[in-house]
């Protein structure tokens, strides 16, 4: 069995990291003609323009960053009391209420952003960061609300009344013994949220309008611009974070964690 | 030193048929130890939560001392309940569970560590401090959520079901310990069981609690020998009923004529004698029976008897009953001070 798991396993990085290959050769590359299997030279000219103002990708990662972050706390602040409301308490219209939280999954992207566009056009909030950080919300919010009702429908709340009764107020009992109990959730889902919203190419565009360049805005002009050096580097730049934070919270998104219960039971 | 009363309490939980805590008014006198005793899903433990501050009753009052406390939050009504699956953080050390209320009382760490060994003493875990509850035996954490309890100095403290979670030799240990803490610190104290027998080994007073409603509250002994109706007296095991009537101190039924006390109210009414009363050979009210069943119960002997038609129950130490066989005929007695009678409720 052991052995089939690291074939198994083995695979799958390999699956992962082997598009990314060409993408690091081409950062290095000087010149890189069909035949050859590898550039006939080496340079680090394109991380030198790739870093430098001109590409403004160093400002875009800032950007993408803050609105990933940004858009990760709201989830976790409106994520946190609603998987509380759907996973203990049953309550009229709670089947309504989940499929609503559900649809943003099923109903593509463009369809929304393009209804969007339009209310939000009226609101003000086009060409705004304010305004992609909500439209990112969109895709993100649904995987944080899933995550901590799975939490919270195995959370026991006998734990938070034993505190009450001991004289702790809601928040010192919230801050005690919720928050430990349900932090491996709200990692989980946090992570998924600031993934969702990195990656998010086109409600950013159709909302952001161009002025919010975010990496993948940047990565995708430079891409169809045909600077493959330049490509090369910006797209290790992008995917650096998300693997940094992959295995940083490795230990949360094992299988056998309780906080991905819910997940995999829903 | 606190004096809890109960007035008119109603709960109904939404989408249930009859009211879980109906009309119910208790008193629990200050320094005391009270058993709420029923069978499961008769409302006690919600009587407990209500007064705990976690459930909001429907109608009437709760007061520690003369004033209500129905509109104080759980944190500040110093009623402290220890749940029956105790409950322990799983996240904190043992110690860190008993200091847990004095560290939300934001007391400064030196007098929590120095409180903390004491109770571990006075709960005799005195190493157990740093080890983590799972670590804990079932009775060691029972003992551990007793310490976190009684560490805030409660006014009062509320116990649910303390000795259903443990195996049969850790019982008397536990109750013995709960009774010496509790006389010691002298602290009010109610706690909800479904079992007589523990209720009447560590109350001083025992509320009886059937279908939502109060059926009597009294001292362990009354509810042997006087108790209110039939149910009462089934529930702590009295098992001979005798409709009939009573007029002055004669007693009328299916039976001959018993003597009662003097004390009986006239009218119909349901006469029972508790199984151990019922004494052999000639006396007051003295009958002749036949023995219909002979059963080993343990320190006693229970004769079923078929007496003029109606059927008793005796229970009589082995040396009295040997030699009485089923089948035999025996003479008994029904000594008048024993007899009880209770309204009859058709």
């Amino acid at each position: 069995m052991t052995v089939l798991r690291r074939v198994a396993l083995g695979t799958l990085i390999l699956w992962l990291i082997l598009p990314l290959v060409p993408l690091a050769i081409w950062s290095f590359a000087k010149g890189w003609r069909f035949p050859a299997l590898l550039p006939n030279e080496f340079t680090l000219h394109a991380w030198h323009i790739a870093l430098s103002d001109r590409t403004g990708a160093l400002h875009s990662l800032g950007l993408t960053a803050a609105i990933a972050t940004l858009t990760t706390l709201i989830a976790v602040l409106i994520g946190v009391p609603a998987g509380r409301a759907l996973g203990q308490h049953r309550f009229r219209g709670k089947a309504a209420i989940q499929a609503l939280i559900l649809a943003p999954l099923i109903v593509p992207g463009i369809a929304v952003g393009l209804g969007l566009h339009a209310v939000f056009l009226r609101l003000g909030l086009t060409n705004s960061i304010p305004g992609v950080v909500l439209v990112h919300l969109i895709p993100s919010l649904p995987y944080m609300i899933l995550v901590m009702t799975g939490i919270f429908a195995t959370h026991d709340p006998a734990f938070e009344w034993q505190a009450r009764s001991l004289g702790a107020t809601p928040w010192q009992t919230f801050r005690h013994i919720t928050l430990p109990a349900i932090l491996p959730g709200v990692i989980v889902g946090a992570l998924f949220c600031f993934l969702v919203s990195w990656s998010q190419y086109i409600l950013t565009l159709l909302i952001g309008g161009g002025r919010v360049q975010t990496l993948p805005l940047l990565l995708f002009s430079f891409a169809t611009s045909g600077r493959n050096d330049l490509t090369g580097a910006i797209a290790l730049i992008y995917i650096l974070p998300g693997i940094l934070i992959l295995v940083l919270t490795a230990r949360y998104i094992s299988g056998t964690h309780p906080a991905l219960a819910g997940v995999s039971r829903t | 030193m606190t004096n809890v009363t109960l007035t008119n309490l109603s709960l109904r939980y939404p989408g249930m048929g009859i009211a879980t805590v109906n009309d119910l008014s208790l008193t629990i006198p200050s320094g005391s130890i009270t058993a709420l005793l029923g069978p499961s899903g008769c409302g006690k433990t919600t009587t407990m939560k209500i007064i705990a501050g976690l459930l909001k009753p429907d109608g009437g009052d709760v007061t520690f001392d003369g004033q209500s406390i129905l509109h104080m939050p759980p944190e500040r009504r110093g009623a402290v309940m220890v749940f029956q699956n105790h409950l322990l953080f799983p996240n904190l050390t043992v110690a860190e569970n008993i200091g847990f209320g004095l560290k939300m009382r934001r007391l400064p760490r030196p007098e929590i560590a120095t409180r903390v060994a004491e109770m571990l003493a006075l709960v005799q875990l005195p190493d157990m401090g740093p080890r983590r509850p799972a670590d804990l035996s079932g009775g060691q954490q029972q003992r551990v959520a007793l310490a976190r309890a009684l560490i805030v100095q409660p006014r009062v403290l509320l116990l649910d079901e303390p000795l259903s979670n443990l195996d049969a030799h850790l019982r008397a240990e536990m109750r013995d310990l709960i009774r010496s803490l509790q006389r010691r610190l002298n602290i009010t104290t109610l706690f909800v069981t479904h079992d007589q027998e523990e209720a009447v080994a560590m109350a001083d007073q025992i509320a009886l609690m059937l279908a939502g409603q109060l059926r009597q509250t009294a001292v362990p002994e009354v509810f042997y020998h006087q108790p209110a109706d039939q149910a009462v007296a089934r529930f702590f095991g009295g098992v001979n009923f005798i409709p009939g009537l009573v007029s002055n101190t004669t007693f009328t039924s299916d039976l001959p004529r018993l003597h009662l006390p003097e004390n009986a109210p006239p009218g119909p009414g349901i006469l029972t004698i508790r199984p151990e009363a019922i004494r052999l050979g000639p006396g007051a009210n003295a009958l002749d029976a036949r023995v219909t069943d002979r059963s080993f119960r343990g320190t006693q002997i229970r004769l079923t008897l078929q007496v003029a038609g109606t059927v008793l129950c005796a229970d009589l130490p082995p040396n009295q009953a040997a030699g009485i066989n089923a089948g035999d005929a025996i003479q008994i007695h029904l000594p008048p001070a024993s007899l009880w009678v209770m309204a009859d409720p058709t």
